[in-house]
């Protein structure tokens, strides 16, 4: 009897809960989703409304309110119960076999990824799987872990990371079109050259902290692009500088289709794109064992742990003698040569630059992905990279989707949608990211991670 | 400056908009001793700390460092953290700072900064892993473990500072200052808060920190502390010196009970003519 009465009570909650996320959804989404506007024939722009896609999202938010609170949550408290009950820990040091080696895993399946693809889709199938996924989410989680350097470790706010990505880019394209120097000369010499902007732009931004240095670093990664923009005579604005030369096999074999050295001649294989991809996958793949190598490595030298020590307490550094100036710029020179490796990448494998891939959104980007990920941790940032970038690139192949909202719906003018409800998810149920433990870089018995509770963020 | 003399502080003033927080200030602290400043609240000691220890550009002064080495330094003209790393001062706050994210031990690695970047060829020869640079970090650690012994914080080298009851946080704070290898230690108020107990093993680690060669000078509001630990104390009330002399001198000083009992101008003077006819009779 009374547990009736409860689940009457609790079905008439779901349903005013229900009505309620409804009605909210119906405001929210009532001028970005019911009203559409288009350039008519005439060019001008007009409007148009969509009850019937503004009906379809009020009712998703209204019935997935009410099933969770009605059965999903019910379900978890119950569940949450029964093992208080059992008297378990809820929290448990013992991980299981596959979360105890999930790295290895990992790193086994990233080296296998596009013979795996190969295998399962073929050639042709595979350009999607490895250029699209691999190869867009391994540049990702190159440039958040070049930015989880300055943001995740030294707890610098760099609103304008993008630009060293983008000098990056530019470097590799301006050099290898005009002096014709190779891919491999010209990796490291972009990262030295992104390396020594980030300086230059440290000096005179570091002085700054927090918000200040936030909205500073924004506006370098601005100019940044402006100058791109502007400054014809070498960058060609905004047509951008095409034909950049591909990457070669260390100079042995070339992926141009003319050259007499042909990797697909050379051994006999049928021609296809595909082999140039999967070469530059297992780049990026290098170079992103290379960025998580050097941070495992800088974070147990005396300049990591004082780049941490930044991030809790700029003034307790000082009076430890910390030069906090120098500190700040090599995480800031650091994180930018990363990003400038990342950036010489980008372009050898378009083979094309311009302004537009480097707006601030990129920047935005690569943050959410630290922010998410957790920030200082290699694993959660990867992860992070592979929900988001992998994430809009599946909102592409929802084609089905056609079928319920009508065919002129583009899922993936809905990525920015998907980033905003990742990012309320995470912050809800991970407020420190996906891992927000920091692994310790030194110990006397036993390494214990530190929860994320006792980390700062740093104020710049 | 005398031989025995490791800081000397000469005509301090600083002024903070119009307020003038310390007045034409001079004391001295010798060496291998514990020097207190003690003194009302708003008195000015935390201000006179922050010019030592290079946080605030005093207003107007000289504040000389002697090194064992025989080099002067002028502190005023060091920049924050060249205090530190090229006069030796080590200090500890009023409000606990402690990188309450990193463990223990790394905080006290953190400490040791200076030494490994050296050791470590700015970094760049540390990347190679050379054997030198691991012999640095071994001792490193030996230096630690000695700190952490001597604060009675081994048990918890692996905890995350943050993780520490407040009055282990004291003790590693000054733990933390120790393994930067300093001459002179300035302790802002270590006592505060912490209970009898505590207090007890923290005068037994200053002493000890003592013992080893290293001058203190200390901040405390608490009498009875000051008293129990200091060689020399120094009285200071708006900003200028009331007292300076030994504990015992202090103590029976009228001023200086004038100011913590907070009598008027007049009576003080009272105080002292009285003073001055008893010891008549």
């Amino acid at each position: 009897m009374a547990s009736a009465s409860a689940n009457q009570n609790l079905m008439g909650k779901a349903l005013r809960e229900g009505l309620f996320a409804g009605v909210i959804a119906f405001l929210m989404f009532l001028l970005f989703v019911g009203v559409e506007t288009y350039q008519d024939i005439n060019n001008a722009l007009v409007w148009r409304t969509r009850w019937g896609l503004l009906a379809i999202f009020v009712v998703v938010a209204a019935v997935g309110r009410f099933v969770t609170v009605a059965f999903i949550k019910p379900h978890m408290d119950q569940r949450k119960l029964n093992k208080a009950k059992q008297g378990l820990l809820d929290v448990s040091d013992e991980k299981g076999f596959l979360r105890r080696h999930f790295l290895k895993f990992a790193l086994v399946l990233l080296l296998v990824y596009p013979f795996l693809s190969l295998l399962i889709v073929g050639k042709q199938g595979s350009l999607k799987y490895v250029d699209n996924f691999g190869i867009q989410i391994l540049i990702y989680v190159m440039l958040a872990w070049g930015l989880n350097i300055v943001v995740g470790l030294a707890g610098l706010l760099d609103l304008g990371y993008v630009a060293f990505y983008a000098v990056g880019a530019y470097s590799y394209a301006l050099l290898s079109s005009h002096f014709g120097f190779s891919f491999w000369i010209l990796l490291p010499l972009s990262g030295i050259f992104a390396a020594l902007w980030g300086i230059m732009l440290g000096f005179p931004v570091l002085r700054l902290r927090g918000d200040y240095l936030a909205i500073v670093t924004l506006a370098f990664g601005e100019i940044i692009r402006l100058v791109l923009i502007n400054w014809t005579d070498v960058t060609k604005g905004t047509f951008g500088i095409a034909g950049i030369p591909k990457a070669t096999f260390f100079g042995i074999w070339s992926f141009d289709t003319g050259a007499t050295n042909n990797f697909v001649k050379a051994w006999g294989l049928s021609a296809s794109s595909i082999y140039y991809k999967i070469f530059l996958f297992y780049i990026i793949l290098a170079l992103c064992m290379l960025t998580a190598y050097v941070t495992i490595r800088l974070r147990r030298m005396p300049i990591g742990r004082a780049w941490e020590a930044l991030r809790e307490d700029e003034i307790a550094c000082r009076s430890l003698g910390i030069d906090t100036v120098t500190t700040k710029l090599t995480a800031f020179a650091t994180g930018a040569m990363f990003g400038g490796f990342a950036g010489a990448f980008f372009a050898s494998r378009q083979g094309f630059v311009s302004p537009e891939s480097f707006v601030f959104l990129e920047s935005a980007v690569i943050l959410a992905i630290v922010v998410l990920g957790g920030m200082g941790s290699l694993t959660g940032i990867a992860i992070a990279a592979a929900v988001m970038v992998g994430g809009t690139e599946i909102l592409r192949e929802m084609s089905f989707l056609k079928v319920v909202f009508g065919p002129d719906f583009t899922p993936e003018l809905y990525r920015m949608l998907l980033f905003g409800l990742a990012m309320i998810i995470v912050m809800l149920f991970k407020p420190r990211g996906f891992v927000g433990s920091r692994e310790p870089t030194a110990f006397l018995k036993e390494r214990r991670a530190v929860s994320g509770s006792f980390t700062k963020e740093g104020h710049g | 400056m005398t031989k025995d003399t490791i800081l000397k502080v000469e005509h301090l003033s600083m002024k903070f908009g119009g307020l003038m927080a310390i007045n034409d200030f001079s004391f001295e602290a010798r060496r291998g001793e514990i020097t207190a400043l003690i003194g009302p609240n708003g008195a000015g000691k935390t201000t006179v700390f922050n010019c030592i220890t290079g946080f605030y550009k005093p207003t107007m002064g000289m504040i000389t460092l002697a090194r064992r080495n025989g080099k002067e330094l002028l502190l005023e003209r060091l920049r924050d953290f060249e205090i530190n790393k090229v006069g030796g001062v080590a200090r500890t706050f009023q409000n606990i700072r402690l990188f309450s994210g990193l463990t223990v031990l790394e905080n006290l690695l953190v400490a040791q900064h200076n030494a490994l970047m050296k050791a470590s060829g700015y970094t760049i020869l540390g990347l190679l892993g050379l054997p030198a640079y691991r012999k640095a970090v071994d001792l490193s650690i030996e230096k630690a473990k000695y700190w952490l012994d001597k604060a009675d914080l081994t048990d918890r080298a692996d905890d995350p500072a943050g993780d520490l009851p407040y009055g282990a946080q004291r003790r590693l704070e000054i733990a933390r200052a120790m393994c930067t290898g300093p001459e002179l230690l300035c302790l802002d108020e270590p006592a505060a808060g912490l209970n009898p107990r505590e207090s007890a093993a923290l005068n037994t680690l200053l002493h000890s920190i003592r013992d080893e060669g290293v001058s203190i000078l200390l901040i405390e509001h608490d009498m009875s502390v000051v008293m129990e630990i200091s060689d020399h104390v120094v009285v200071l009330e708006y900003g200028q010196k009331i007292s300076d002399g030994t504990p015992d001198h202090v103590k029976n000083d009228p001023k200086v009970i004038a100011a913590y009992l907070g009598v008027e101008d007049d009576e003080v003077d009272e105080v002292i003519a009285e003073e001055l006819e008893g010891g008549r009779h």
